[in-house]
């Protein structure tokens, strides 16, 4: 087997399960959890693929992996601050409960 | 002794030809300028009114002249103008006018006469406050009558026949708010009417027949050679050519408007106009057009006739004359009010000219017609003098005595009185009579309406002198304070009485110039004419016969007329003719269990087929629309409206299921957008693996 | 395929599943850390060290905390009534049970035009940290910026959105 589709089919893996924690649990922190497995899965991927690519001494790959894991923390900053100031106004992460959108 | 020269047409028209068409325009032009008048413009609307016909009367005197230096040189003149009015495809309406010694007399005629009778109405209608309107009739009228004369296209004669009908219903019902008047001017034109449908009938067949509607075209008119032979030879029925049938749909036109029998019962109601309009309309003029269409078409009604002899057509125009004559002349004896004695006297008269006519040719009743005018428009201004002397009393027995208080007027009307009556040899009246009767005489289908005419002329002399008597002898029995009337209606009087003497010298049979001039032949004066025993005999019978009359009639009136209350002498001595006489014969209540009846019928048939057939339809209609209005209504409701409420319905619902997607749950939107993810890259690898 | 990468695989996965399956929130936020590590390792294993040393850092080391402090300050609703997952979780499962068939139906489909299918392993890449800094500094300087910018602007906004609102509450 290629070394490569291991490590995509690793990444995809992580990637499903993220996405099901994301879409499955009620809290909303699991959610943000979910959705930093998503990302650390899209990183594997593009890591992978530098190794296996052209031409890694290019650092494409590399870089891009590097300014996703900058972004994602940052988006997890604004993202766990979002959810503290939800729990302060509604006493409650729960999303289920946080409809207030419904049309 | 005669040389009779045959009418050639020439080919270029005189000047005064050319000009001929402004002799009816200026009046009709006049007439439209006085209808637009800021009212009201007494002295200009006369003044125009006058003015024009005046104008027309010396463009008629040219014509005259013209025509008469024609004769006078040996040459018949006849000039026409002729032009394309409409042209449908291959068919031309052609219109057109004729200068020939017929037309010539008869333009002198009408405009002297009308002009005589504009300047007495200034003075007879001058306490009217209508006075424009009735100007402007009376010219609309002379342009109508003038056009009618000098017409040589039929179609031209119907539309001024037309014009004619129109303002004599207009001058008849000039004071519409008189009910009576109203009625009487409705009856004229419906029984007029009655005659020009027959009239137009034979317009039609003419010319479908001839195929041209001119009278004279070089060679072409339906009066020439050609166009008459053809219709010789077409059949009709009743043993009929197609030439008698259609001079007979012709006279019975001119019977409607010269008030033959049976149509005549229009022109004694007539008299409800003012009394200008009776002299003009119903005594000189439009009377006189059935006459004068009559002689104009006489070459039709005289075609196939051998020589000597004449054809159904004469034969019939002379019995309906004739009978006309001593029908209308037993009605006048028994009648009370002057004017209608003097209407019941016309349309005598008329009969005598139809059968002069018949009998005798153009010239015969042309003379009659032309003497006729003259003394007939004096008798009647001169009753309207002596109405409006009487301050408008119409009835004779509230007269009287009125010789010494209106001389002139007396003296006017004795001259035209004896010149109806055909007093001998001094009054015209009794020329123009007696060349009726020596026709008559020489008429070879039968001797009859010789002695009709005879006891015609007996009758219309005892009238006449019974009138005389009632109004200007005896006792007055009415108004104390008659007055003569003023010069404007006393000087055409005296006018038209001159002529009335005068005018009879023209065509006795020692100098027959009239006959003469009408057909083309020199004239040479004969006095020894007159001796000749056949005519001579002729004369002095028919003298006799005035005569006795006059002193019948004297003797029974005289100067003793009776009051208002006592009954007349003749109905005491025969009081049921006299009833049936008084009653008119009872023509109108004839007509008006007949055709009146039937019209009510008829009236009430159409009016049941209109409310129950055409309402029944029109009903139907609206019925089926409002079906279907309701049908739309219940589409517009229910698959309409509903569909589209249904519709909004099912969106709503649809926008409320969709709602739910809305949640407002995080979750639910993730799902959606993986899902959505998914389905997108599925499509994209699966159609780039292909 | 080595026996370590077997290893760290299923390490990760492992902890990935805990992070999303347990119910108490803080052993989810700790199993979420061995799974950063798991990738932190396979990073390590592709040659990819700075990504790997970074991964930890920044991962673990920021966003773990991170998480642990937000459930810690959100603790007061953390007992589960119900259910921690929410209603109808079958439809997330699915979903990503079908983009996880996708995705591998797609990586095993396209294996022979994988570069490395060859079966000789391909050669370690050159790359010092020296290159990867000389990259920041001069190709990538542009998005280097930038995230400077978007890490300033996230500090700003995480502290005003997570702020107390002292104000309102008079």
């Amino acid at each position: 087997m290629n070394p490569l589709t291991g490590y995509l089919l690793v990444a995809a893996l992580l990637f499903a399960i993220g996405l099901a924690g994301a879409l499955t649990r009620r809290n909303a922190i699991l959610v943000l959890i979910g959705i930093e497995l998503m990302l650390n899965a899209a990183n594997l991927n593009l890591i992978a693929f530098w190794r296996y690519g052209p031409h890694p001494e290019a650092l494409t790959g590399m870089m891009f992996a590097i300014f996703s894991i900058a972004v994602a923390a940052a988006e997890a900053a604004v993202g766990l601050g979002l959810v503290i100031s939800i729990h302060r106004h509604a006493h409650t992460t729960d999303l289920d409960a946080m409809n207030r959108m419904k049309g | 002794m005669q040389d009779t020269i045959s009418f050639t047409p020439q080919l270029g028209a005189s000047t005064i030809t050319g000009i001929l068409w402004l002799i009816p325009a200026v009046p009709i032009f006049a007439s439209g300028i006085i209808a637009i008048l800021k009212q009201p413009m007494r002295k200009t609307s006369s003044t125009l009114a006058i003015g024009s016909l005046g104008f027309s009367l010396l463009l008629a005197l040219i014509a005259f002249a013209h025509v008469l230096s024609g004769w006078a040189h040996g040459q018949a003149v006849r000039e026409t103008v002729n032009f394309t009015w409409l042209q449908f495809g291959t068919t031309n309406v052609d219109l057109g006018w004729v200068l020939d010694p017929l037309s010539a007399v008869m333009l002198v005629m009408v405009t002297f006469v009308g002009l005589l009778i504009f300047i007495y109405s200034t003075g007879y209608m001058a306490h009217d406050e209508n006075y424009t309107r009735f100007f402007c009739f009376l010219s609309l009228f002379a342009g109508g009558m003038l056009g009618v004369v000098i017409a040589n296209s039929i179609l031209l004669l119907f539309m001024s026949w037309e014009i004619v009908g129109l303002t004599s219903y207009l001058l008849i019902g000039f004071w519409y708010q008189k009910p009576s008047a109203a009625a009487a001017a409705k009856k004229a034109f419906l029984t007029t009417r009655v005659g020009d449908v027959f009239f137009l009938l034979g317009i039609v067949w003419l010319f479908g027949q001839t195929g041209t509607l001119l009278f004279y075209n070089s060679g072409a008119g339906s009066m020439e050679a050609n166009a008459l032979t053809a219709l010789l030879h077409q059949h009709a029925a009743f043993g009929l050519t197609a030439a008698g049938a259609i001079g007979l749909l012709i006279f019975a036109g001119a019977a409607g408007k010269s008030g033959q029998f049976p149509l005549h019962v229009w022109l004694p109601d007539a008299m409800e106009g003012p009394t200008p309009v009776s002299a003009l309309i119903h005594a000189a003029t439009m009377v006189a057009a059935g006459v004068y269409l009559i002689a104009r078409v006489y070459p039709l009604m005289q075609a196939g006739a051998l020589t000597g002899g004449t054809t159904t057509a004469l034969v019939v125009v002379t019995w309906v004359g004739a009978f006309t004559a001593v029908f209308a002349a037993l009605i006048a004896v028994a009648q009370n009010d002057i004017k209608r004695i003097l209407a019941y006297s016309t349309v005598s008269q008329l009969g005598y000219m139809m059968a002069g006519l018949g009998m005798g040719g153009v010239a015969v009743g042309m003379f009659h017609l032309i003497t006729h005018a003259f003394f007939k428009a004096l008798l009647f201004m001169g009753a309207g003098s002596v109405i409006h002397g009487c301050h408008e009393e119409q009835d004779i027995r509230r007269m009287g005595g009125l010789k010494s208080d209106m001389l002139v007027t007396f003296l006017t009307y004795t001259v035209g009185m004896l010149a109806l009556c055909g007093f001998p040899l001094l009054f015209s009246g009794f020329w123009s009579k007696d060349g009726i009767l020596e026709a008559a005489q020489h008429f070879s289908v039968s001797k009859v309406p010789f002695y009709m005419l005879v006891f015609g002329a007996l009758l219309t002399a005892f009238y006449m002198t019974r009138q005389m008597s009632y109004v200007f002898f005896g006792v007055n029995r009415g108004a104390k304070n008659a007055h003569e009337s003023p010069n404007s209606m006393i000087v055409p009087l005296a006018i038209l009485a001159f002529f009335a003497i005068v005018l009879g010298f023209i065509g006795t049979p020692a100098w027959p110039w009239f006959h003469s001039f009408l057909e083309g032949r020199n004239v040479k004066f004969e006095p020894g004419i007159l001796i000749e025993p056949g005519l001579f005999a002729l004369m002095a019978s028919s003298s006799v016969v005035v005569i006795l009359g006059l002193v019948l009639g004297w003797r029974l009136y005289g100067d003793n007329t009776p009051r208002p209350d006592e009954s007349d002498v003749l109905e005491r001595a025969l009081p049921l003719p006299w009833k049936w006489l008084h009653d008119r014969l009872y023509m109108d209540e004839l007509y008006g269990m007949t055709v009146i009846a039937f019209y009510g019928w008829w009236a009430q048939v159409a009016d049941w087929f209109d409310r129950r057939v055409w309402g029944g339809a029109v009903t139907a209609v609206a019925w089926v629309f409002g079906l279907w209005a309701q049908l739309n209504r219940f589409l517009d409701t229910n698959v309409v409206d509903g569909s589209f409420d249904k519709g909004c319905e099912e969106l709503s619902t649809g926008g409320g299921l969709l709602s739910r997607m809305q949640s407002g749950r995080v979750q639910t939107y993730l799902r959606l957008l993986a899902l959505a993810v998914v389905a997108l890259a599925a499509i994209l690898i699966w159609s780039s693996r292909a | 395929m080595s026996i370590v990468f077997y290893i760290i695989s299923g390490l990760s996965v492992a902890g990935a599943l805990a992070a999303v399956l347990l119910k108490n929130t803080v052993h989810c936020a700790l199993a979420l850390t061995i799974a950063f590590a798991g990738v932190a390792l396979m990073f390590l294993e592709l040659d990819a060290q700075f990504a790997g040393f970074a991964q930890i850092l920044i991962y673990i080391g920021a966003v773990a905390i991170l998480v642990v402090f937000a459930i810690l300050l959100t603790r007061g609703s953390e007992t589960p009534k119900d259910t921690v997952y929410s209603r109808k979780p079958v439809v997330g499962l699915v979903t990503a049970a079908g983009i996880f068939a996708m995705l591998g139906w797609a990586v095993l489909r396209s294996q022979q035009f994988l570069p490395g299918s060859g079966g000789t392993p391909t050669a370690t890449p050159p790359v010092t940290v020296m290159d990867i800094g000389n990259a920041l500094m001069g190709r990538y300087v542009l998005p280097l910026e930038i995230v400077a910018l978007l890490l300033t602007a996230a500090l700003i906004g995480a502290v005003i959105v997570a702020m107390h609102e002292k104000e309102s509450a008079k």
